[in-house]
């Protein structure tokens, strides 16, 4: 029979995964996969670990713990810099997956459509690996590799996701476009992060997903954002240069044109969003 | 490992695999089956319970992730009585099948415990992760707002039952989660069938040892363990194997059945199993199966061709030179999946030298037969029991599980279970037909009709279900419900390597409105009159002749349904006008779409029979083998035999679908049920009137009074009393086939006895920039005869409009690609537009109380009114649906291209 381990250390955690074990927190990506058949692989379930959960100010800024889940997002008391992940948040599946699903099991699945990537690009945020040797931290843009690839390596638990405080005035929003209104896997999306003083856009942080194995952000529109002010014509400074780093594919979803066509427009809507 | 948790309030102990879902620990282990399992994957929320107050997918949730913790589930609502939200449900109409009911319940109990008095967008938030397929949502979106509020039940009084909105007879047992479903009565000790199946859509294959195998368990089927390995829907088309021998034509086809206990048959992989696959070139869509080199999907079907045949009226070929306006197109459209929330299963035993099956089906008798030429009985061995139906709309007229488990419960003596996952349903299961309609349709100035031209032609998949039955019906259909006098119309249908094309809700007639609804509008847009009353000019009307040569003497409602329409469609003209006077990337339109739908089969006999009886100790009883599948027949049967009788509805028991105990009343197709069926139980009620009538002497309008066992009979001042007890079981019997006549080689003839009429009006906001549709509003006219229930009546016509925004805009089956809730996508709560129905009562003479059908009529004119009000909007004319967003994105810009 199957190794089934629930620890509430994380160092157990991490002794565990010396052998090879699918990591189980909210089930919602590790059941679909494994639909109408007996689960026989050794699973180590790290939702009773208390130090993976929940959200917490630190003196660089904020400490997503891995098993936060969608809801406790939504619900946690943040300043205006997370609207965009919220706004994800509430995208994620129906209630029942926001309840369930986990921050870092969005990432970790590393779906090229996965809700949670590109507000958490927007965020600059880094991941925090735990190992045999101790932890390091990744660049979210680093952590994920390709289409459901990671640089975890084995025996390797991510803990946590660290957004970095901004230096000053932030907001973030993100947009999906699906094919339907819930439970729905983006045909493309867009979040973005400004940082603001005077009513001019400092530095600003881009990212789309869907529309390339790994969301990716957008160093020429962040650089032609830059200085800018935070108006009505914030819109008209896209450009369709701006979405060289994107590689779309024809899928059932969407051809690959018409993403590029509607990256355009959901990141012109995402924009002029915040001078409204 | 041991896991104690509380479950609905009190202690629970459970032991098991820590990661057994926690759906099926409630399912399996703790007897809790209210809780129901859709796709095992989070995609439909069937299975929502709550976990420490917080709406979860139990099929999501580990058991080892649940100890200490509180779990909620359906069976926790009523105490006793049921709970208000409960009655709500059921006042309202929001429950039809059941099978989603527990999950939406769960899912808004998380919402009403923070929110007791939700508005709409509150509702669709908290309740978009549970799909429905029947109801179209909009009566569970008013039942949850609703929940607080007193709730008052119809009931209707003795002779008052037809047109009463009573709630459904069965409904109790589908808002507490009693209702007992294909997977939910399966015995402890059965044994469990899994199905490997084909991944290539055409393969030669050989067995190789599966002595291995036959060791790990009980016993592995294969095609030469079936007796007569062919079934089909026509007594001389038994075209599809039970499991495939030596060569597979879709993929999913089944190949191996694995027998043994649970644990056993999951645990073994598809690549454990000894198959040799010589994978073939695949015959994939139309233009490939009518190639003039094209193999042949069935050695002995030449051409590929499944049926062909059509109608012939007038002289169509010349009277398109004397037309003033012309209009042509051709039309596509995909596979689609019926997505019922439940799938397919049931389980069987042996008892004696009969087989009994306890399945999820659309259609007992049929099943009966097909079993007993499977397993070459004699019919009267084979015993349908069939299950509550979790969805059907004509996927399960098919045999599914019912031939395996038959099988090897015969051969094992042991009960023997199968329940398909979700993507094995999808996989194995009939889809509508891929259908390519080319359109000519021409008018006089004055814009009346003079002429049409459509042929329509089938992708009919590996074998010939319901194939020959969208054939032909849609030749009948194609010109659409209008009087023209010259009609040619061709249906034809191809085998190729898709899945097997079958019956679904309208068979093959949505998809030839959807063209003849585009040339009404393109003929009314090039004379310059409103789209509306271009229509309603043409509508075919009582004393109209058909293109089949059938004078229609009473109830052809389809000017009244657009008369009822326009009033809103000048509105909504004049809105979407103002609106669109505004410049922005959001544009409206408004369109109208009609049908009409002949009740029944084409052609062919289709009687019902239907008992009433009273027992010795009073108890009333009606015998119904018309099965409802959340349509709501057992309801709808019972107010019309009441009425008939002259007893309440409220007084009768209903005992529905078992072979051994009711008459054959068809299959739940083709709208029959309350036209066909309904006739023969108001029979029945009739007959049963009659011999009380004639005990007590009394006279035709006698009133009666039944308490216990006293039959109370009054006639004017004449009072006398009939003891049950004493003048023994009673059965009045009723049968009813609907009167038609064979077509000729031109079509001419009856093919049926009457037709529904419907006409639908929607109003669409296009995202020009996304080209998203997002339908704000359906104003659905359709005429009915007489509504029997209302209520039911509204719950069909709402739950045809889901089913055809879906058509419309965003289902299409991709095998081997879409095979799963999520990537293929069924409207959800959020997708749903305010939808009015307008019933129209244009009674028909035959029918009981003159009542026709409505269960596919709800459908067809969806799509073609979206599509209407999308051209209306954007000046795209759909040639190819589903009208995806990047489908549309891209004919908007070749538009601007072109202009």
């Amino acid at each position: 029979m199957a190794n089934y381990l629930r620890p509430h250390r994380l160092e157990e955690a991490i002794d565990a995964l010396a052998k090879p074990h699918v990591v189980l927190a909210g089930g919602t990506d590790f059941y679909p996969a494994r639909v109408g058949r007996t689960i026989d692989e050794d699973v180590l379930d790290i939702s009773g670990i208390g130090a993976l959960r929940g959200i917490a100010a630190t003196p660089q800024g904020w400490r997503l713990g891995a098993t936060t889940t969608w809801s406790e997002l939504v619900a946690a008391d943040l300043p205006p810099l997370f609207d965009g992940l919220k706004q994800a948040a509430r995208e994620v599946g129906g209630r029942q997956i926001q309840n369930a699903g986990t921050l870092a099991g969005n990432l970790c699945n590393a779906s090229p459509a996965a809700d949670g990537v590109p507000p958490l690009l927007a965020l600059d945020a880094e991941i925090e690996i735990a190992g045999p040797t101790g932890s390091r931290m990744v660049m979210l843009a680093d952590f994920i590799t390709g289409n459901r690839r990671t640089v975890l390596m084995p025996g390797e638990l991510v803990v946590a996701i660290h957004v970095p405080s901004p230096a000053m005035e932030a907001r973030s929003a993100f947009l999906k476009l699906g094919a339907r209104r819930y439970l729905v896997i983006s045909i493309v999306m867009a979040a973005a992060t400004l940082e603001i003083a005077e009513g001019r856009i400092v530095r600003a942080r881009v990212a789309v997903g869907a529309c390339s194995a790994v969301a990716q952000r957008l160093p020429a529109l962040e650089a032609a954002l830059a200085g800018v002010a935070l108006d009505a014509s914030l819109g008209t400074q896209i450009e369709a240069g701006h979405l060289i780093p994107l590689t779309p594919i024809d899928d059932v979803r969407g051809s690959a044109g018409y993403r590029t066509d509607v990256a355009l427009v959901l990141l012109r809507r995402l924009l002029q969003g915040f001078a409204a | 490992m041991k896991v104690a948790f509380t479950l609905n309030g009190a202690t629970a102990a459970w032991d098991g695999l820590p990661t057994t879902r926690l759906a099926a620990a409630l399912r399996d282990d703790l007897g809790l089956t209210g809780t129901k399992v859709g796709c095992d994957a989070g995609d439909c929320g069937a299975c929502t319970v709550r976990l420490d107050g917080k709406q979860v997918c139990a099929c999501l949730v580990a058991m080892g992730q649940v100890g200490g913790r509180a779990v909620e589930t359906v069976e926790a609502l009523a105490n006793g009585s049921l709970d208000n939200l409960q009655k709500s449900f059921l006042a309202h109409g929001a429950a039809q099948c059941g099978i989603c009911t527990p999950g939406m319940l769960m899912a808004a109990r998380d919402l009403l415990s923070a929110t007791p008095k939700p508005n709409r967008t509150e509702v669709e938030d908290a309740l978009g992760g549970v799909l429905c397929r029947c109801t179209g949502y909009s009566k569970i979106v008013d039942a949850v707002m609703a929940a607080t509020a007193p709730v008052e039940f119809v009931t209707a009084k003795s002779g008052a039952a037809v047109g009463a909105r009573i709630p459904r007879l069965d409904g109790q047992a589908k808002v507490t989660g009693r209702d007992v479903f294909g997977a939910d009565g399966i015995p402890v000790d059965a044994l469990w069938i899994r199905v490997v199946r084909s991944p290539h859509a055409s393969a030669r294959f050989t067995l190789g040892d599966l002595s291995a195998l036959r060791r790990r368990l009980v016993i592995v089927l294969t095609a030469k363990d079936v007796p007569f390995n062919g079934y089909g829907i026509y007594p001389d088309v038994k075209d599809q194997p039970v499991l495939a021998d030596g060569i597979v034509r879709y993929r999913g086809e089944a190949v191996v059945a694995l027998i043994g206990d649970r644990q056993t048959v999951l645990s073994i992989r598809d690549s454990e199993v000894p198959i040799a696959w010589t994978p073939l070139p695949p015959l994939l869509g139309i233009d490939a199966a009518t190639a003039p080199d094209a193999p042949l999907v069935q050695a002995d079907k030449p051409r590929n061709l499944l049926l062909d045949g059509g109608v012939r009226y007038g002289d169509a070929t010349s009277a398109f030179a004397k037309c003033a306006a012309v209009a042509e197109g051709t039309f596509e459209t995909a596979f689609v999946e019926h997505a019922y929330v439940e799938p397919e299963a049931g389980w069987a035993r042996r008892v004696g030298d009969r087989i009994e099956i306890y399945a999820t089906t659309q259609t007992p008798y049929m099943d009966r037969d097909e079993i007993a030429s499977v397993m070459r009985l004699k019919p009267d061995a084979v015993r349908i029991v069939p299950t509550a139906c979790g969805g059907g709309f004509g996927g399960k007229l098919d045999l599914s599980v019912q031939p395996l488990i038959a099988i090897a419960a015969w051969k094992l003596r042991r009960p023997v279970a199968l329940v398909y996952t979700r993507p094995e349903s999808m996989a194995a299961s009939t889809k509508r037909h891929p259908a390519r309609v080319k359109a000519k349709f021409g008018c006089d100035a004055g814009g009346k009709l003079v002429a049409c031209d459509v042929t329509a032609t089938f992708d009919t998949g590996a074998y010939a279900s319901w194939g020959p039955t969208v054939a032909n019906r849609v030749p009948v259909h194609a010109m659409g419900p209008y009087a023209m006098p010259n009609v040619r119309t061709w249906g034809e249908a191809f085998f190729t390597n898709g899945p097997p094309a079958g019956a679904f809700r309208g068979f093959g007639v949505p998809q030839a409105a959807i063209a003849h609804e585009a040339m009404m509008d393109e003929l009314a847009d090039k004379l310059g009159i409103d789209r509306l009353e271009f229509r309603h000019r043409n509508a075919l009307r009582a004393g109209d002749t058909t293109a089949c040569g059938q004078k229609l003497d009473h109830s052809a409602g389809l000017a009244q349904c657009l008369e009822a329409l326009r009033p809103h469609w000048k509105k909504a003209q004049e809105e979407v006008a103002a609106f669109n006077a505004k410049d922005g990337i959001k544009r409206r339109g408004v369109g109208v779409g009609c049908m009409w739908y002949g009740i029944g089969n084409t052609s062919m006999s289709n009687p019902s029979r239907m008992r009433v009886g009273i027992a010795a100790d009073g108890t009333l009883t009606l015998y119904s083998g018309a099965l409802d599948i959340g349509q709501g027949s057992n309801t709808i049967m019972t107010q019309i035999a009441a009425d008939a009788l002259g007893l309440p509805a409220a007084q009768f028991r209903l005992v529905t679908g078992d072979t051994d105990l009711t008459a054959d009343a068809g299959k739940t197709s083709a709208s029959r049920q309350t036209f066909v069926s309904g006739k023969a139980a108001e029979k029945a009620g009739l007959d049963l009137r009659q011999q009380i009538l004639r005990l007590a002497n009394a006279g035709a309008d006698a009133t009666l009074l039944l308490d216990g066992t006293v039959l109370t009979v009054r006639d004017g001042a004449e009072v006398r009393t009939l003891d049950t007890a004493k003048i023994g079981p009673l059965l009045g019997e009723g049968t009813f086939d609907p009167p038609t006549t064979p077509l000729d080689k031109d079509g001419q003839g009856i093919p049926y006895a009457t037709y529904a009429f419907a006409a639908q009006m929607a109003e669409v906001e296009v995202d020009i920039e996304f080209g998203t549709v997002k339908v704000l509003r359906i104003v659905a006219a359709h005429d009915v005869g007489k509504a029997i229930n209302p209520t039911l009546v509204e719950g069909q016509i709402e739950g045809g409009i889901a089913q055809g925004l879906g058509l419309a805009l965003m289902e299409e089956y991709l095998p081997g690609r879409t095979e799963n809730l999520h990537d293929y996508l069924i409207p959800t709560i959020g997708d749903m537009p305010r939808i009015e129905c307008i019933l129209i009562e244009d009674r028909e003479p035959l029918g009981p109380s003159g009542a026709k059908g409505i269960g596919e009529p709800a459908l067809v004119p969806t799509a073609p009114a979206i599509l209407g009000a999308v051209h209306q909007a954007t000046g795209v004319r759909a040639r190819r649906v589903p009208l995806l967003p990047h489908r549309l994105r891209e004919a908007i810009v070749a538009l601007k291209g072109t202009t």
